[in-house]
């Protein structure tokens, strides 16, 4: 039942990106079968799973960091290998996990790297740059670290210098893995409520979440993985059920309403009994 | 405010040395009649001294600093190892090995030589990126430097089985390969320029990209450069310098890992920064270096290669030192 009315709804909406008959594989070992996808726009999109279960591979398929086996990946209507590097990083940022930058280098000196795709070859730094860097810091609220080398900052001000660096390639899609992976709770929000604030903006926004109650509090669309396969599909009310936690992560659980925002919430977590 | 200062410091520093060079030397030339000279004036002999014998080593020590410092810089970047020296990683042997041979089959004319040697130096490249490949060799900068260390000692023994095979070729080989740029000739200068000023093209269109690269493939595929493209052209880069500088001076190790330890120690880790730093900081330690080769046992002269080597293994010592890699 949900499933049809999701698929109508990705169909009628505009959806800038999207994977279609999609294959991923490393080597030999094929991690995605077949799947189609589309990120419904301007919402942020959670790609939720157990590990192994290919989300990050998908996540690294639709950012165009490796070819897919088969099938293609759709940007604005176009295939994605079929467009010019920099044209795609025009319209598609992508911040990956785990990211180390060199010693001493600062927070604006990193910011300053998300204007690559718009300049040209040799051309100097525009009005326009120095706008969109300012402009980044101010949405990161990196303002007052801009001249502090990375390595002295906290795990959450080094995560929003990081994606303060996205905003400032001012594309309309955001890809994030783990964006929150090393972060203790109160640096998880506030990159949270970021990447909300960006959403709000109007951005359409998939990340890869490892923790189930983050992706239903913050996303508007959860897309649940097992296997290499898509098994649920929707906004986080409609597709988070016990059945399906028990599915995805061999637990049992009982579910309620948060009763400020309405997502689901877990509690009473235990290991399932087969 | 503090970079400007590092620049002013660097340049006059380059400066320094130059007058310096131009000044002293292992003959009988006074220092007043060779100042003479740079004022217009001086005697036929102390000109002949100053802008015939000196002056081109001097020219010859600018390019072959400037060439191994840049190639250092982008071979540390690109390997993201501190370690990663053309000198201690083979490139040079590679270069080396391959003039020897040329040498052996009686090459002479320098534009022939030049080629040789960047040939040898991408063969050397190639190697040394198959070795980052290896598991375990890439991500532990020591271990790179055995592998370099051991291909280096490869082909350093199949160059001196080269010098077995001819007396009159071994002679030319021994004094090339201990690394001077005493006696050279302005052919041998003009020679390297043509690819020397290729190789400052490439790194001026990769050096953006390559900055990227520093913050990882995938951020750098997410800002629309591509990896691959930019390893070749930095690589290609790097055996043109290195080849250039070999062909010029001989296989001389450490500058490539001294000059950008140097700029970092400046500047900080940006690959940017790092090269403007590299531009005087290369020469300098070059020219300085030939200097002192020329007045430390005067009125002989001790190579190059030695004065190098002699400020350039306590440098490396300093860096694994500071770095405390943990495991062996």
């Amino acid at each position: 039942m949900n499933q049809t009315v999701t698929m109508a709804n990705t169909q009628t909406s505009a959806t800038p990106l999207s994977a279609k008959h999609l294959v991923m594989a490393h080597g030999s070992h094929t991690v995605i079968p077949q799947l189609d996808v589309a990120l419904p726009a301007g919402q942020v999109t959670a790609i939720v799973g157990p590990n192994g279960c290919g989300k990050s591979t998908l996540l690294n398929g639709l950012a165009r960091i490796h070819k897919p086996r088969q099938g293609t990946i759709v940007l604005n209507g176009a295939d994605i290998h079929k467009q010019p590097a920099r044209e795609v990083a025009r319209k598609l940022a992508l911040l990956p996990q785990d990211n180390s930058a060199p010693e001493g280098l600062t927070v604006t000196d990193l910011i300053r790297f998300g204007r690559h795709p718009h300049q040209s070859w040799l051309s100097q730094w525009s009005d326009e740059d120095q706008h969109a860097v300012e402009s980044a810091l101010r949405a990161a609220d990196v303002g007052d670290l801009a001249d502090r080398p990375l390595d002295t900052l906290s795990g959450g001000q080094r995560q929003r210098a990081w994606v303060a660096m996205s905003i400032a390639q001012e594309t309309p899609l955001l890809l994030l893995d783990e964006p929150t992976s090393a972060l203790d709770l109160g640096h998880q929000i506030e990159v949270f409520e970021l990447i909300r604030a960006l959403a709000h903006q109007g951005k359409t926004i998939a990340m890869v979440v490892h923790d189930l109650a983050s992706a239903c509090r913050y996303a508007d669309h959860i897309v649940a993985m097992l296997g290499g396969e898509i098994i649920s599909e929707g906004p986080p009310s409609d597709v988070i059920t016990t059945n399906l936690i028990e599915q995805l992560y061999g637990v049992t659980c009982d579910l309620m309403q948060d009763p400020t925002s309405g997502s689901p919430m877990l509690f009473n977590i235990r290991r399932a009994r087969c | 405010m503090k970079a400007k200062r590092h620049y002013i410091i660097t340049w006059s520093l380059l400066l320094l040395v130059c007058l310096t060079s131009l000044l002293f030397g292992a003959g009988t030339l006074e220092i007043k009649q060779a100042f003479a000279v740079l004022t217009g004036q001086g005697s036929a002999e102390a000109r002949f001294v100053v802008m015939e014998l000196r002056l081109p080593r001097l020219a010859i020590g600018t390019i072959t600093g400037l060439a191994l410092g840049v190639a250092g810089a982008l071979l540390q970047t690109l390997t993201r190892n501190p370690l990663a020296e053309p000198g201690l990683l083979g490139v040079s042997a590679g270069s080396a090995f391959a003039v020897s041979l040329a040498i052996l089959f009686g090459a002479s004319t320098a534009t022939l030589t030049t080629l040789v040697s960047q040939a040898g130096a991408l063969a050397g490249c190639a190697l040394v990126i198959a070795a980052t490949r290896i598991q375990g060799v890439g991500q532990d900068p020591v271990r790179l430097v055995l592998a370099g260390a051991t291909l280096t000692a490869l082909l350093l023994s199949l160059t001196s089985l080269l010098m077995l095979i001819d007396q009159r070729a071994a002679d030319e080989i021994r004094f090339w390969i201990t690394g001077s740029i005493a006696g050279k000739s302005w052919d041998q200068l003009t020679a390297t320029l043509p690819t020397m000023l290729l190789a400052g093209a490439i790194v001026i269109g990769a050096v953006k990209p390559l900055a990227s690269l520093a913050l990882g493939e995938r951020v750098a595929i997410g800002l629309g450069h591509r990896p691959g493209l930019i390893r070749l052209m930095v690589i290609i880069a790097v055996a043109l310098l290195v080849g250039g500088a070999t062909a010029l001076a001989g296989p001389l190790v450490f500058v490539g890992l001294v000059v950008p330890f140097v700029a970092r120690a400046l500047g900080g880790a940006d690959i940017r920064k790092t090269l403007w730093l590299c531009l005087p900081i290369g020469p300098a330690i070059i020219i300085a270096a030939d200097t002192l080769s020329r007045l430390l046992v005067v009125p002989s002269e001790m190579p190059l290669g030695v004065i190098t080597a002699l400020i350039g293994a306590p440098v490396l010592m300093l860096i694994i030192r500071a770095r405390r890699i943990p495991t062996l």
